[in-house]
């Protein structure tokens, strides 16, 4: 086949009356109504980093990105610029865990998960070394296609033993979960917001802390459950204030720590008898939705089950607010396919 | 640099003498399992034995000690190569030689570092090891400590990408404290390793990435010698490599004119064969 007979037509999006074209350039979330914090990740990591000397940071050319600008500004001389090769930057890190430093290894989650897989099970995870591996653009939040958008990263790391995996929700978990990943004897995962990152979790619940492994209600309800990770608990929380508009009573309860899962929180709220939905901003295949079914059905604990989740498929390039509509992870597709189960 | 335990083992009793015993013992641990890579193991046995008694700083009886020099075995196939040499330096006791290889053993077939004292990395997907000497290299420079790190690699693992990527951060950090060990026996699993991709000229491609070079006959104790005292001497920030041409089954005339292969077959009559015919060359 022909690169020319595999490229597509091109055929104008049909737009609802009175909608406008997006533009694919728009790159941030939809997160109306809350406030930002700027780049949580980079902060939350210098003020660890003035109390623990072991704490170095590295970059495969996306500190930009990633964050960790705001740590390598303010520490130049523990951070180490690998340039865009991701096996050498785990290998480095791996190295560097050996004599004694907790490396923070920041890239795309694309590229740890896919390119640098071998260095960070053998020479990272398979050494029980304490290497936190935090990356930008997880899951469906970018609108470059495929290259960009990590949409099976947790999957792939769901398999490694040892491992600690987080998908936060918003400013606070990423913040927060910064000390309780140097914290975490051996190797992390972490997804990260980076930027403008929305404030969520506490204007739903004030005194909401992080804690690694832990399952946390946010907000109750009678008629629904939603478990969910990452920013899908911020679509779920969205999504439950449009639903309640229509008489249906959502609890939400944010699971960050895909691994680890915090399996008797599940059981105890999944046992209630709730519709029980979870989503997560990752394919449906091999991450929480899977995990959290597994958790379930060995126990014993069945309740009408159903997933929000991207499809088993490449995704398409565009607006990410187009994209999310269409893969069914904005705020309006949530509530409706909860609807729909009801 | 020179530590107390240092002085001790350069006493009376010669490199090549010491290559001998490592060959010797790789044998035997090859006849304990009917087989290994044993070939690989008598190609680099001299450079081990010039590593452990001569150029590698440690202590026998504490093999974690934070001063020792960092030698990382990349290859983990070697790792019988390796525990022989770690035996014949007195870091595993030789009582263990029996078990290579057996359930619950301290040496597995490939070299792991949660199983053996004296490893340093677990090796074995092949590629690895230069990256993570990177990351040590900067780790002790940061905490200002003189050790080296030496990492033994194979020509074989010169085909992959990760090396050179590692190759290139060695020099663009200037890491004067490590040293690459290539072990250049053309020989990886469907053949020679110069046949199927081929790393020549490797000594310019090294030069060309920053690195100061040497080639050597790799199965030449004096050469080794020279190559390692000029390694560690050189005025200079680049990482050093001293590439080891080596002949696999060094030592065993019948083995080394045999067909070659990765993983060379060896009779259950031969083993006892092998160890004589060391013994006949063995050096006093």
């Amino acid at each position: 086949m022909s690169a020319a007979t595999r490229a597509r037509k091109y055929e104008p999006r049909k737009l609802p009356e009175g909608k406008q074209a997006t533009s694919a350039m728009i790159a941030s979330l939809e997160a109306e109504g809350y406030d930002t914090v700027s780049a949580p990740f980079g902060h939350a990591l210098n003020a660890l980093a003035a109390q623990d000397e072991r704490i170095v940071g590295l970059s495969a050319d996306l500190s930009k990105y990633t964050d960790l600008h705001v740590f390598a500004q303010a520490n130049p001389d523990r951070f180490y610029q690998v340039g865009m090769a991701e096996q050498l930057l785990m290998g480095t890190a791996a190295g560097l865990a050996h004599e004694g430093f907790i490396p923070f290894a920041t890239t795309y989650a694309v590229f740890a998960s896919r390119r640098a897989y071998d260095f960070v099970s053998q020479a990272i995870a398979e050494e029980g070394l304490p290497v936190k591996i935090c990356c930008a653009l997880p899951g469906l939040t970018s609108g470059y296609g495929p290259s960009h958008q990590a949409t099976e990263d947790i999957a792939i790391f769901r398999g490694l033993p040892d491992i600690a995996i987080v998908d936060p929700c918003d400013a606070t978990d990423v913040a927060q979960m910064v000390p309780e990943l140097v914290a975490w004897n051996g190797p992390t995962y972490a997804r990260l917001l980076r930027g403008q990152v929305a404030n969520v979790l506490q204007k739903h619940k004030p005194d909401y802390q992080f804690k690694l492994g832990r399952a946390q209600m946010i907000r109750e309800g009678k008629d629904v459950l939603v478990i969910s990770a990452g920013i899908m608990t911020m679509r779920a929380l969205d999504a439950a204030e449009d639903l309640a508009a229509d008489g249906i009573d959502v609890a939400v309860l944010h699971c960050p720590t895909i691994k680890p899962l915090d399996t008797e929180t599940i059981l105890a709220e999944a046992g209630k008898g709730r519709l029980t939905v979870v989503a997560e901003n990752h394919t449906k295949l091999g991450g929480l939705g899977e995990a959290v079914a597994t958790t379930l059905l060995t126990a014993g604990v069945t309740p009408v089950f159903r997933q929000i989740g991207l499809p088993d498929a490449f995704l398409e390039a565009g607006a990410l607010p187009t994209l999310h509509d269409m893969y069914g992870i904005s705020r309006r597709a949530v509530a409706e396919q909860i609807k729909g189960w009801l | 640099m020179s530590g107390q335990a240092s002085t001790d083992r350069r006493s009376n009793v010669s490199l090549a003498r010491r290559a001998c015993n490592i060959r010797r013992k790789a044998v035997q641990m090859g006849e304990v399992q009917g087989q290994g890579y044993v070939g690989q193991a008598l190609g680099v046995a001299d450079l081990l034995a010039v590593s452990f008694f001569h150029a590698v700083e440690y202590r026998s009886e504490d093999p974690e000690w934070e001063g020792r020099d960092r030698f990382l075995l990349s290859i983990g196939h070697y790792a019988i190569a390796f525990y022989a040499a770690l035996m014949e330096a007195g870091i595993l006791p030789e009582e263990e030689l029996g078990t290579y290889g057996m359930d619950d053993s301290r040496m597995p077939m490939s070299g792991m570092a949660s199983y053996t004292p004296g490893m340093e990395m677990s090796g074995g997907s092949l590629g690895l090891g230069l990256s993570v000497a990177v990351g040590r290299a900067l780790g002790l420079k940061r905490k200002k400590s003189g050790a080296l790190v030496f990492n033994l690699m194979s020509d074989g693992e010169l085909g992959e990408g990760s090396t050179w990527e590692a190759a290139m951060g060695a020099a663009h950090h200037r890491l004067d404290n490590l040293i690459c060990l290539v072990d250049f026996n053309n020989q990886q699993a469907d053949g020679a390793s110069t046949g199927m991709l081929s790393a020549e000229p490797v000594d310019a491609k090294f030069a060309a990435f920053g690195w100061f070079v040497q080639r050597i006959d790799g199965n030449d104790i004096d050469a080794l010698v020279a190559a390692f005292d000029a390694a560690r001497a050189h005025d200079g920030p680049e990482p050093r490599v001293i590439i080891c041409d080596t002949k696999m089954c060094k030592g065993v005339p019948f083995l080394e004119t045999r067909e070659m292969a990765h993983f060379v077959r060896v009779e259950p009559d031969e083993w006892q064969k092998a160890l004589d015919a060391l013994d006949e060359e063995a050096p006093k």
